[in-house]
């Protein structure tokens, strides 16, 4: 027992000791903060984007929404139970995917346009074709113990999780079982980005923590402090140097991957709501966060100032997205409408 | 769970968590102003292939509703 006693001490004591060393060496590299090198770059002015479209048809809140790599479809989910996959360029509903569990909190659209993934409160995600002549159940990813947060496809044979359970996970769609657990945070799971290489991808935690991982390894391979309170939202710079979090702590911030910090954080007094989701622009010049203020605001990435709003919705905005080609925002809110703008 | 085998297993969560700091120590990280000005790069360049920057003429914005004409 003492020697246990002892050998935990020691343990603990390392710990702290490399906690301080790599304080120590992201300090020793902090020679200047973005927003003055960023002092030379061109101001983007006042961005107004215009509403172009109002999507009625779920019935109650939206939690959740993401773009196909077409820029035209998209899809949304809701807890009334439904996926819906909509035409964005005629307002459209292509197809609509009645759930087994209406407690959903996360969809993705494959790749390819053929699956859409949906999961939530029943710890599963369930993966559907909906190229078939209705749409049809390919798999049900059990063996997550906590709600699912977030799915991401990598291919129509591989998608990605994130969980309540604490633990990302990827899975073979042609066996439906787990390949690689990702274990290291220690808060529920609540979003993840693939990186554009798709050998890493980032998490964001309750422990309000960002992780970054080898997706093929299995490890974590460094981890981003400074937030203060649960990570909601993730995503890459389109650079893959960066990636940028939003927080129940009411702010979003950037932290490099190279330099292994925060390097500019986005927060204003007056903005007392957590942030609930985040989109960047194809420049990753603007960010698009959605918040439970009702409204997403847009932020200079690079200055740190708030440049614009898309007002207009009469709930929390739960979802944002960017299509691939840029062309526009989408936000989803519990107000049940989808919005488009640019 | 005996309290031994939970003394065990939070033994492994050190050692574990050693593993990983001294994992994320060995890390060689570049200088932030190196970094601030790379993004700051690339913003620049694809400033121009930013719709949501640049601006959308009507003509070719795919989300605009496309109303009827009617000839009266």
């Amino acid at each position: 027992m003492a020697s246990e006693k002892a050998e935990m001490d020691s343990l603990k004591k390392e710990c702290d000791g490399l906690r301080t060393q790599i304080e120590a060496a992201r300090k020793a590299v902090n020679d200047g903060s973005m927003s003055s090198a960023a002092g030379s770059a061109t101001d983007v002015g006042r961005v107004q984007l215009k509403l172009r479209k109002s999507l009625k048809g779920h019935l109650a809140k939206i939690y959740s929404m993401h773009w196909a790599t077409d820029s035209r479809s998209m899809v949304s989910a809701s807890q009334d139970g439904k996926l819906l996959v909509w035409d964005t360029f005629s307002g459209n509903k292509m197809v609509a995917v009645p759930l087994k569990s209406a407690w959903v909190m996360s969809v993705a659209f494959a790749p390819s346009g053929n699956l859409v993934a949906s999961g939530g409160l029943d710890n599963m995600c369930t993966v559907y074709n909906i190229k078939s002549a209705s749409p049809k159940t390919l798999r049900e990813l059990d063996a997550h113990t906590g709600y699912l947060a977030c799915c991401r496809f990598l291919s129509d044979t591989e998608i990605l999780t994130a969980s309540g359970d604490t633990t990302c996970c990827l899975w073979d769609l042609e066996t439906g079982k787990q390949k690689i657990i990702f274990t290291n945070h220690i808060g529920d799971c609540m979003s993840l980005a693939l990186s554009q290489d798709e050998r890493t991808f980032v998490s964001g935690a309750c422990d309000s923590l960002a992780k970054l991982w080898d997706l093929r390894e299995g490890t974590c391979k460094q981890t981003f402090s400074g937030h203060t309170s649960d990570i909601n939202a993730i995503n890459f710079f389109p650079s893959g140097n960066a990636f940028i979090t939003g927080s129940d702590d009411c702010s979003c911030k950037m932290y490099d991957l190279r330099s292994d910090q925060e390097v500019i954080g986005y927060q204003d007094t007056s903005l007392n709501a957590g942030v609930t989701s985040l989109a960047l622009s194809n420049s990753g010049r603007l960010i698009f966060a959605g918040y439970d203020d009702f409204n997403c605001h847009i932020w200079d990435s690079m200055k740190g100032e708030k440049v614009g709003v898309l007002s207009g919705h009469d709930n929390r905005v739960s979802c944002t997205g960017v299509p691939g080609d840029g062309m526009g925002v989408c936000t989803g809110s519990w107000d049940s409408f989808l919005k488009l703008w640019n | 769970m005996s309290s031994k085998m939970q003394s065990s297993s939070s033994m492994a969560q050190a050692r574990r968590m050693v593993q990983q700091l001294r994992l994320e120590a060995s890390f060689e990280r570049i200088k932030v102003s190196k970094a601030s000005s790379d993004l700051m790069r690339y913003c620049g360049e694809h400033a121009k292939n930013d719709p949501l920057l640049m601006g959308i003429p009507t003509s070719e914005n795919p989300f605009k509703d496309k109303k009827p004409c009617t000839v009266l």
